[in-house]
């Protein structure tokens, strides 16, 4: 019986050590990509400097002249644009691990199912209504808060299509994303039709999306949300695991399914509309990088959902990297960068599953 | 307070039919139970019913003395465990890690050893301890199901306290098995009854049902024809009548029972 319950059961399970190794692995790619990306532009900022310069605002003042415009351009351009892809591509790959689980199904993405469609609503209706509306209600929130609103809306809109079923079938997830973005593109093409001339331009520079431009001032209350909506992830990784089983066999576990099944919408529509105010649609982000650290790793959601938020900030912090040298002087939104990526990969995977449940 | 699960006067209607009509079963604790009947006569159903996942229009099921809404979703939990017909795995776990999730219930109640204890002696009385670190998509059907097994049981691995009966709901369990994991399976389940849990198994296999159960209700068209012990419930008569089979049913000395089928009744 010992035998048998150290085969079940090694005390020391590899595969913990090989997650943490992973999860550190992927810490560490993080930080080079965002040192790389600190460096890397039409100023070109040595390491050396760079470091210096982020070691001078915490007092450790190190033998290396950095020029005061270097330390300016890294300050007010670099590192917002880093810090807001950090946090935004922690949020699409942790929103779309939430949704996998939920749907039970590894094809679900914040873009492609509508949840970034949806929220796209919101924070367009608020560039072009939002003038009207009087100055109390340009607190910093507002714009996020637009964008989770109408993402919410969405997202129960998919859910409530898709569950037609037991369990959602990758058909019908693609058919209620399709319908719920065609949705999303008539009211963004209606929005855009009612915008002033001034308005179109703040349109046009936010549906290009991409990383650039937003300001600290900007930045930290999206952070701050999807920090919010991480924190309640965080708490319903286990929960994700019985899922798994279905919501029934998850039931008989003893997980309150029903407020499971409610908190990762309202959380995956804060994370993703607190993004998509701030930097339009980036796709695909949400449903590479659960793939990737489950292929790394297994699906165990204390694994997945910590793996996915730093792999989703490392893809986003790279792709916008590419997107800034790949054109160089001028930059691509980094949505395209994604999405002409991200596609191929999607193709393969859909391929791969449709094989896999033919005989 | 009454052990074990009971069903009183429950009515079924979905899609316009009537489903279940008034039935009225017991389950009693240290006994395994099993339902049977023909295709469409209500078996899963009736399950349905007895673990909570359909509300009956009438009637009312009571776990351990309490009606079961009035259990919390954790302390049904665990009580009771219930095996799916079909069960369902979205992603590739691995088999332990699928075992792992029965215990569930337990976390913060249960000592790590003891959850190693539960999940050990499970995985060893399903053979599925040499599958144990394999992931799952690389299983067969049967293998598969023997993991779900295993975890079911690992919920409900130790005895519960006080005078509560743990409770264990298996639908067709042994469909997708080969003839030893079938009574392998059927075998463990006395086992538990024999500890004092109440077992309840819809089957289809009369010879099986008959070999393995104290107890037989033979749900047809949504009524119990009968319940009772094997030898007295399965008679030539019933059997021709409710399956439609004609068939020499012999029942020796110390109450086992052997069904031969003949042919089909016209």
């Amino acid at each position: 019986m010992a035998a048998a319950t150290d085969i079940a059961l090694p005390l020391n399970d590899p595969l913990l050590a090989r997650r943490r190794l992973i999860l550190a692995g992927l810490a560490a790619a993080l930080a080079a990509a965002c040192i790389a990306a600190c460096t890397i532009g039409a100023l070109d900022i040595p390491v050396s400097h760079v470091i210096a310069a982020l070691l001078a605002r915490v007092g450790i003042v190190l033998p290396v002249d950095v020029a005061p415009f270097e330390d300016a351009a890294l300050f007010s351009i670099r590192l917002p644009r880093v810090a807001l892809g950090i946090g935004v591509g922690a949020a699409l790959g942790v929103s779309g691990a939430a949704l996998q689980a939920l749907f039970r199904n590894p094809l679900a993405d914040p873009g492609l199912i509508g949840v970034s469609g949806g929220a796209a609503c919101g924070a367009l209706g608020w560039i072009v209504l939002g003038t009207s509306l009087p100055a109390w209600a340009h607190f910093a929130f507002a714009m996020p808060l637009a964008a989770f609103a109408t993402g919410l809306i969405a997202t129960a809109g998919v859910y409530a299509i898709g569950r037609a079923q037991s369990r959602t079938d990758i058909a019908t997830l693609l058919l209620a994303g399709l319908a719920i973005n065609a949705l999303t593109t008539a009211i963004v093409g209606y929005l855009t039709y009612l915008g002033t001339d001034a308005q179109l331009r703040a349109l046009t520079f936010w549906l290009l999306g991409g990383l650039g431009g937003a300001t600290w001032d900007q930045i930290w209350p999206v952070l701050l949300l999807i920090a919010a909506s991480g924190a309640g992830f965080a708490s319903l990784a286990r929960g994700y695991d019985l899922l798994a089983l279905g919501e029934s066999a998850a039931g008989h576990l003893g997980l309150p399914v029903e407020s499971v099944r409610r908190f990762t919408i309202l959380l995956t529509a804060l994370g993703v509309g607190a993004s998509v105010a701030l930097t339009g649609i980036i796709g695909f982000v949400g449903l590479a990088a659960p793939h990737l650290v489950r292929l790394m790793g297994g699906p165990t959601h204390r694994f997945v959902l910590p793996g996915s938020a730093l792999m989703g900030a490392l893809l986003v912090v790279l792709a916008d990297l590419l997107a800034r040298i790949a054109v160089s002087p001028a930059e691509l939104p980094v949505g395209v960068v994604t999405s002409a990526l991200g596609a191929p990969f999607f193709i393969w995977l859909l391929r791969r599953r449709l094989g896999e449940a033919m005989p | 307070m009454t052990a074990g699960l009971h069903a009183r006067n429950v009515s079924v209607i979905a899609g316009g039919r009537s489903i279940l009509k008034g039935v009225d079963v017991a389950m009693q604790p240290g006994k395994v139970t099993a339902i049977v009947g023909p295709n469409g006569a209500g078996k899963s159903t009736l399950l349905k019913v007895l673990s909570g996942d359909i509300v009956p229009q009438s009637g009312r099921v009571v776990m351990n003395g309490k009606p079961l809404t009035e259990w919390s979703a954790e302390d049904r939990a665990l009580q009771r465990a219930v095996l799916p017909q079909t069960p369902e795995l979205a992603f590739s776990f691995r088999t332990r890690d699928v075992v792992e999730l029965g215990r569930h219930p337990h976390r913060g109640r249960a000592t790590p050893e003891q959850d190693r204890h539960a999940i050990a002696g499970a995985m060893h009385a399903t053979e599925t301890a040499t599958l144990a670190i394999r992931e799952c998509k690389t299983l067969s059907g049967g293998e598969m199901h023997r993991t779900h097994y295993a975890r079911v049981l690992a919920q409900i691995w130790s005895p519960l306290p006080e005078d509560r009966a743990r409770i264990l709901l298996l639908d067709e369990p042994t469909a997708s098995l080969d003839l030893f994991h079938q009574h392998a399976i059927l075998s463990k389940a006395r086992e538990i009854a024999a500890e004092g849990a109440a077992v309840i198994a819809v089957l289809h296999d009369l010879n099986l049902a008959a070999t393995y159960a104290d107890e037989l209700i033979v749900l047809a068209h949504g009524t119990i024809d009968a319940a009772g012990i094997p030898c007295e419930v399965l008679t030539s008569d019933r059997i021709t009548r409710i399956w439609r089979v004609h068939c020499r049913v012999s029942c020796d000395a110390d109450g086992h029972l052997q069904i031969n089928t003949i042919r089909r009744a016209s």
